[in-house]
């Protein structure tokens, strides 16, 4: 999978979790963005984003995950792990 | 709304829950009931999807949401935030991570005894304070396996296991929930075991977050509490419309005959159906009609049951309908029959056209998918239609209370008007105070009954005991028997005192003794009371709702006249007088006081 690709699932995750058809997201866009983004909605996205790709993220990196670029490079880097 | 039957996709409703409860916010006729989470870990999300399996049965939560594991000082110290909340129901939601003191390898018996004693006697502290306080049902979770076992296999059977431990307490909660009427166990411990223990401990979750298992088994956990707040309130299912070909047995009998149907032990297919009716005949002696619906020839499908395998007998059968009609128009007439809303029937069929057409015309009526006959139980099980929550007398004998109906019906025909009908029936109604005894099955039936249900006043056991402690109130309930059988207790009133008037606070009555005059002779009872204390006014109140509009010209049958009328409700009042004449012409009535 490519990078896009991965860009394009993540962005329909969002689009989801927010139920919002219109929802837009870019590398740069972090929880400061979407005001329903909280700790919580953090804990959901991480939540689907490993039951779409059959991935589990490690404590260090569900710590690190801040913006929605880092997600996708990080969900394309477990993918060709595993 | 389909994503939240059973076998439902967990991720797809954590994933789409915000779009899922819009949906079910736009069914409208919801009860608001309020709802307080108590904790010993985080609840965010399953609160969430919690909220879904609630709405889906029609009730809409308000939730009090208790801070991060405080669920014993919230409920042991005094709490106003959650007095004055004043909550339906208390859901304590703990694990086995709220569990701290371990016994460890070697220790001594008695010590791990103590150990025991000690947790348990703090629960025993929040749920009698509870009690006290806050009078409502408490649901209680019990405790899941952990994802390890120190001691191996022995660590189930040794004292200083952690299993035995984890089972030990287990066990003093089910003493407690048999012994506490208004204490119900939601069984994690069996949740954790049908999702698979490994997958349930999602342990990254529990140290990030405090989620104490697995996200991906929140839809599965909310679904059993959901299932089991739904019954407390009234909404379990009552009755199952069954197909029959390959639904009760394998094959057609119209084509095979009595002889080639599969039914026993000789064949796979056949053991299939044979433990399928075996669970089906255990759901009915839990108090649920079993009814047949099927497209057959009436003579040739009721051959089937007489199929030396067949668990299932034809008098286990409250009706049958087997004929050419549209099944929508049989389970109308079942729900009919059986005096009851369609909203309270399953319908059983393999056939995927039948459950459309009947999903397609009664919505209500729930269809669970029943594609291949090994799995039919599991989803029927799964499903939690009939999630018990009380197990009175009442339950065990509603079978033979709707067959004696069935009897009652056919009496009919053999009179020649409806008043010599109901006096050749001999009924005797017997008057009880409500009391200890009888406490139980007057709150199921105050939380069950919609339609003969003057203000859809839902009452707790406790509200009732309350209720019972104030002088001058009137509580009764009611008794009706007959040459067909015994009714049991089918209408509870209970009414109070202020300034003179009688106010009638609740009035409800069984569906199954609708016209026969009960409310008559209830009434004359009322009267007789009034005299006793010198009343003379009573005061009825009517809530219309969708389903109560068999009582809207009550009152005024009995003689009210209306005072107050507005669209939310009635208000009628009744002058007696001293020569009242008596309202019962057709049954006996035994006062027990």
């Amino acid at each position: 999978m490519t990078k896009d690709q991965v860009f394009v699932e993540v962005q329909t995750i969002f689009k989801d979790v927010f139920d919002d058809g219109n929802l837009t997201v870019a590398a740069g866009t972090n929880a400061e963005d979407i005001e329903e983004w909280d700790s919580l909605e953090q804990i959901n996205l991480i939540v689907a984003m490993e039951n779409k790709f059959k991935i589990k993220f490690t404590i260090d990196e569900v710590s690190q995950l801040n913006n929605v670029g880092e997600m996708v490079l990080l969900i394309k880097e477990k993918i060709e792990y595993e | 709304m389909e994503v939240l039957d059973y076998p439902f996709d967990s991720e797809y409703i954590l994933k789409k829950k915000r779009s899922i409860k819009k949906l079910l916010l736009e069914r409208g006729n919801l009860i608001e009931k309020k709802i307080a989470i108590l904790s010993g870990s985080t609840v965010g999300e399953l609160q969430n999807i919690l909220e879904l399996f609630l709405l889906k049965h029609g009730i809409k939560p308000i939730f009090y949401q208790g801070s991060y594991n405080r669920f014993y000082e919230e409920t042991v110290y005094e709490n106003l935030e959650l007095t004055k909340f004043n909550p339906d129901i208390i859901y304590i939601h703990t694990t086995v991570k709220n569990i701290m003191d371990f016994p460890s390898p070697f220790e001594i018996a008695s010590v791990t005894e103590q150990k025991i004693n000690t947790i348990i006697q703090n629960y025993i502290d929040v749920w009698d304070n509870i009690e006290k306080k806050f009078n409502c049902p408490i649901i209680q979770n019990n405790f899941e396996p952990l994802p390890y076992r120190n001691m191996g296999n022995a660590d189930v059977y040794r004292k200083d296991g952690s299993l035995n431990f984890i089972n030990a307490l287990n066990e003093k909660f089910y003493e407690n929930a048999r012994e506490k009427n208004y204490l119900y166990v939601n069984d994690i411990n069996y949740q954790a075991a049908w999702y698979g223990v490994e997958r349930w401990f999602d342990d990254s979750t529990w140290y990030l977050y405090k989620y104490p298992f697995a996200i991906n088994a929140i839809p599965l956990v909310s679904h059993n509490i959901a299932n089991i707040i739904k019954s407390i309130f009234g909404k379990n299912k009552k009755a199952l419309a069954i197909d029959l070909d390959n639904t009760l047995w394998g094959g057609v009998i119209g084509d095979d005959g009595i002889e080639g149907i599969e039914l026993g032990v000789e064949t796979a297919k056949g053991m299939a159906y044979t433990d399928i009716q075996k669970y089906l005949k255990n759901i009915s002696k839990l108090g649920i009609a079993l009814n047949i619906c099927s497209k057959n020839d009436e003579t040739i499908a009721k051959t089937g049951f007489n199929h030396s395998s067949s668990i299932l007998k034809l008098n286990d059968f409250i009706t049958f309908k087997a004929n050419w009609n549209n099944k929508d128009l049989n389970i109308k007439e079942i729900a009919e029959e059986l005096n009851i809303f369609t909203d309270s029937i399953v319908f059983l069929d393999d056939n995927p056209v039948e459950r459309e057409l009947v999903k397609n015309n009664l919505p209500e009526v729930a269809a669970p998918k029943l594609t291949l006959e090994h799995e039919y139980i599991k989803i029927i099980d799964q499903s939690g239609f009939f999630e018990p929550t009380t197990f009175t007398e009442d339950d065990k004998n509603r079978n033979e209370y709707f067959k004696s109906n069935q009897l009652r019906k056919s009496a009919i025909n053999n009179v020649n008007n409806y008043e010599e009908y109901l006096k050749s029936l001999q009924m005797i109604c017997e008057i009880q105070q409500i009391n200890e005894e009888n406490l139980q099955r007057v709150v199921q039936l105050i939380n069950k009954t919609n339609q003969f249900n003057l203000t859809t006043k839902r009452y707790t056991l406790e509200d009732i005991k309350q209720f019972l402690t104030i002088d001058h109130n009137l509580s009764l309930c009611f008794k009706l028997k007959d040459k067909f059988g015994d009714n049991g207790i089918v209408s509870v009133l209970m009414a109070s005192v202020f300034e003179e008037t009688l106010d009638i606070k609740l009035w409800v009555m069984s569906c199954r003794v609708f016209k026969r005059d009960l409310e008559k002779a209830i009434f004359d009872e009322i009267i007789n009371w009034c005299y006793k204390e010198n009343i003379s006014k009573l005061r009825g109140t009517y809530y219309p709702t969708p389903k109560n509009k068999i009582v809207e010209n009550l009152y005024s049958e009995l003689g009210f006249k209306i005072i107050e009328d507005n669209e939310e409700y009635k208000v009628w009042e009744y002058f007696i007088e001293e020569n009242y004449e008596r309202k019962n012409t057709v049954m006996e009535v035994k006062n027990y006081d």
